[in-house]
């Protein structure tokens, strides 16, 4: 076969064809893999949820409060077991990790303190800032059982009572901003019961 | 032509990184681990067999002065097919590469061969070519990612071999360039010798 001219007409209706196939091509893979891309986002979200406020019998992802924090949102899930309110699992964020966003999932029991925090979601350098994933280091740790209250949540070098992740302190310290905007949207949403 | 010097070629003789410098921007990019390096250079292989095939499969329909957009199109559609898949059935993975994905598409490998090989050769070579050009390239990125995982971060694969940070600087974007530098010049001296 010959190679096409390049007229006016033909030049137009190539484009129109590829683009045409394209678009119908990437519509139906979109429809095909929307399920799985939605469940394994949903599973993820649960999975943190179950990490950092264990032992819960309900839906959290069902029982959803989003609140509106520094130009995003932040989302509520409260953890039952049975009647017994167990704790609030707030998927928290911030801007300021080394490469950007990252996403944080932080547990509070009822009275505010921390049972446990998960990395969701995160662009950090591996082997630096990725630490902070509990499956790379312990850093998660020293948050365990703390109360925002008395635990001054931003790092060392900042005269707070964070250890830093050796040679990531951007990342810790974004870290640290993350948990805090969880704790004081939690704290005005008034969830946090006074003693 | 000879089919399997036309595969082989992408390996040595003719490889993306090592000889002809294309797409060095997600080689740099990722390469932060062997296992980054792996998923990358895979998903770019799969992009690089299926336009080299659809590009020549059209080579005729399309006319010379349009040629280049219409390629384009086809390479974008088939990244999406990627990415949505990979996210809704690889989410881990599409967490570690997911911003160097969409990137795929300015790949100069995949539109350096769609333009140089598959716009004037048979589908079958084509496909031959495609899939010579792509192992080459994953295997280019393998091989640097595992340099750096192993320098900087004292792991292949994700297993740790020592304990505590090594060579940081190695996983850091100058030591890309550094662990590239070293194996462009191991792959000239292979060259060199099997030539």
């Amino acid at each position: 076969m010959a190679k096409k001219e390049s007229t006016f007409l033909s030049m137009l209706t190539t484009l129109f064809v590829v683009t045409l196939v394209s678009a119908g091509l990437l519509g139906s893979v979109f429809a095909l893999t929307k399920e799985p891309i939605r469940l394994a986002e949903l599973k993820k979200k649960n999975e943190a949820i179950q990490v950092v406020v264990p032992g819960f019998d309900n839906e959290p992802s069902q029982e959803v409060q989003k609140v509106f924090a520094d130009g995003d949102t932040l989302y509520f899930y409260t953890a039952r077991k049975g009647e017994e309110i167990l704790g609030t699992a707030v998927e928290t964020f911030t801007n300021k990790g080394f490469s950007g966003e990252f996403k944080l999932m932080v547990g509070f029991s009822p009275d505010g303190s921390i049972i446990d925090i998960a990395v969701i979601k995160h662009a950090e350098t591996p082997g630096l800032g990725d630490k902070m994933e509990r499956s790379k280091s312990d850093f998660n740790v020293q948050f365990m059982g703390k109360h925002p209250e008395n635990f001054n949540l931003a790092v060392k070098k900042d005269r707070g009572d964070v250890d830093a992740i050796t040679a990531s302190t951007i990342t810790s310290r974004a870290y640290c901003d993350a948990v805090k905007r969880a704790y004081d949207a939690l704290e005005s949403a008034s969830l946090v019961e006074s003693p | 032509m000879n089919q399997w010097k036309n595969f082989s070629k992408g390996f040595i003789k003719e490889n993306a990184v090592f000889v002809l410098f294309l797409g060095l921007c997600p080689t740099l990019g990722v390469t932060t681990s062997a296992i980054n390096g792996l998923g990358m250079g895979l998903a770019t292989t799969f992009v690089l067999v299926m336009s080299n095939l659809v590009v020549s499969l059209v080579k005729n329909m399309i006319p010379d002065k349009v040629r280049i957009p219409a390629f384009i199109v086809i390479i974008a559609t088939f990244v999406t097919v990627v990415e949505l898949v990979m996210k809704g059935y690889v989410p881990v993975l599409f967490d570690a590469l997911g911003l160097f994905i969409p990137l795929i598409v300015v790949n100069c490998v995949v539109l350096g061969r769609a333009e140089a090989f598959a716009s004037k050769n048979t589908v079958w070579s084509s496909l031959v070519d495609g899939a010579g050009m792509g192992l080459g390239f994953t295997m280019a990125l393998t091989v640097l990612g595992a340099v750096r995982e192993i320098l900087g971060s004292g792991a292949f694969f994700g297993m740790k071999m020592i304990s505590g940070d090594a060579m940081l600087l190695f996983i850091l974007p100058p030591g890309a360039f550094l662990a590239l530098g070293y194996l462009i010049v191991l792959a000239n001296m292979i060259k060199e010798k099997t030539s």
